[in-house]
């Protein structure tokens, strides 16, 4: 596998494409969000893994996406993510509530092929109301047990930034596993990396074991410090004064685009 | 808050973690984390603290996943739960204010509170404020209930409620005072408080952290704080 350019790369993700996104603290592949928001990219409905921050509040700021799924939305420690409260306020994007476990749990119906998965707790929670296509029946392997199923979340595409890949398209990403959840249940997948190596990441078992195959990822990108601001754990931190910086600006529209705009120059 | 609160909450949570074997930590939640980490310490080695979004302090390889699935095996003994609103039956909510039929106002959204609530046996509410806007009479949507509903698998509930005033516990579906802070007034606190609660005998006050326990907030826990909470461990060193 040849591996491509970040735009190239981003080029691959058409508008109105679903995108599952992991949280700020697991890899996020900000290289190419800013390829997005320069195209500018349009309609993208995006699935946090299981929450969204900062990758998600540059999109959605920037008018590039109709719907989010996830279980909450926010720059962590920096506080509420200032671009979803305002367009959210101006009902200007569908949210489809939801929570961790049942995104996780979506995800792995989509890992092995099954339309539902059914899942402990949240009857009671005033959620499934907000989620009409879920469904509640009685656990019809015991008597009296009622059971909710969420259906199977199959992304359009999964997106983000990993330490390492080889030629083959392996992607080491070692302890972040719902990454490799991710890459199951998209039907394609889109990674960055800090860099790509010329050994084979399958042959020993100690990177083996933390490794995506290549048969689930389309295409690979080499992204040099390509997790910045939000950083890599293990690799780089994030930026916390750029990130508390915008979660303070970006709460009025003109702070937005001036963070916006350096985002972009970066 | 003052230091001084942050620290006598912090080791309020410790307390309140006694004898867990594996307690666990969610979003957003730094004074139950450094909490959580001090009973760790107490405890010599014999508690489990997972942290989440946190490198060091997380045992798990398999993923987001994990820490939910871990729960509904029975494998965690602890978990906290905050919220925009906390009402008088142990109703938590996480999502925001509702004003006919609509959200108004929200906030970051459920988390996993909807699902670990009916999964983690011993569930500590925690809110970093008392004033009748957080503790309500009925909160305006339910995250996660206090109790029931009958019929669904559950495995536990709140069993205390901490606040910046006082130490509430929670049994049959009503909240208890069970200490106020040092200069906490009751009358200040049943103004301050937007639900009614119960009284047993005697209100006693709770106990400022001992000599070593402060030492081991500001050591230990205030470092490995700093991977997941630098703000606030920056607070904390004062």
């Amino acid at each position: 596998m040849s591996p491509l350019s970040v735009e190239e790369l981003a080029s691959r993700i058409p508008d109105g494409s679903s995108v599952a996104l992991p949280p700020d603290y697991s890899g996020c592949a900000m290289a190419v969000i800013r390829a997005l928001l320069r195209r500018p990219a349009r309609d993208l409905r995006l699935i946090g893994v299981p929450q969204l921050g900062l990758q998600a509040d540059l999109l959605i700021g920037a008018g590039c996406v109709a719907e989010i799924e996830m279980a909450a939305i926010s720059l962590g420690e920096h506080g509420l993510a200032p671009a979803f409260q305002r367009t959210w306020e101006q009902r200007r994007l569908v949210v489809r509530e939801s929570t961790c476990p049942a995104i996780h749990a979506g995800l792995q119906a989509a890992e092995k092929g099954i339309p539902f998965i059914p899942l402990r707790g949240v009857l009671g929670s005033d959620l499934p109301a907000m989620r009409p296509d879920w469904k509640v029946i009685d656990n019809p392997f015991a008597e009296a047990d009622p059971i909710l199923l969420v259906s199977a979340i199959r992304p359009d595409v999964a997106l983000f930034h990993a330490p390492l890949a080889d030629r083959a398209g392996n992607v080491w990403i070692g302890v972040r596993r719902e990454l490799m959840t991710m890459a199951h249940a998209a039907a394609r997948c889109l990674v960055t990396v800090e860099a790509i190596t010329g050994e084979d990441l399958l042959a020993e078992d100690r990177t083996a074991a933390g490794t995506i195959p290549g048969l689930y990822v389309e295409a690979v990108a080499e992204a040099p410090e390509g997790g910045r601001p939000v950083g890599l754990q293990g690799s780089y931190p994030p930026d916390r004064d750029w990130i508390g910086r915008y979660a303070r600006k970006a709460r009025s529209e003109d702070g937005f685009a001036a963070m916006l705009a350096e985002f972009l120059a970066a | 808050m003052t230091r001084e609160e942050t620290l006598l909450l912090i080791a309020e949570v410790a307390r309140l973690l006694e004898g867990c074997r594996h307690v666990a930590v969610g979003a957003l939640s730094p004074i139950p984390a450094a909490g959580a980490l001090l009973a760790r310490e107490l405890a010599g080695g014999t508690m489990r603290v997972s942290i989440l979004g946190s490198r060091r302090h997380s045992p798990f390889t398999e993923g987001g996943r994990e820490l939910f699935d871990c729960a509904a095996q029975g494998r965690i003994d602890a978990f906290f739960l905050s919220g925009v609103q906390i009402d008088g039956a142990g109703n938590v909510n996480l999502l925001g204010l509702v004003a006919e039929g609509r959200v108004t106002r929200r906030f970051a959204g459920n988390f996993g509170a909807p699902y670990l609530a009916y999964l983690v046996p011993r569930l500590i509410l925690f809110s970093s404020d008392h004033d009748p806007r957080r503790l309500v009479e009925k909160v305006d949507y339910v995250t996660a209930p206090g109790s029931g509903p009958p019929g669904v698998w559950r495995k536990g509930g709140p069993v205390a409620l901490l606040t910046p005033r006082c130490r509430f516990a929670f049994r049959d579906g009503r909240f208890l005072l069970e200490s106020l802070h040092p200069d906490q007034d009751l009358d200040e606190v049943r103004a301050q408080t937007g639900f009614t609660f119960d009284l047993a005998g005697r209100v006693a006050v709770t106990a400022p952290p001992p000599e070593e326990w402060r030492a081991c907030i500001l050591g230990p826990v205030r470092e490995a704080m700093a991977e997941v909470y630098p703000l606030f461990a920056t607070r904390l060193a004062g």
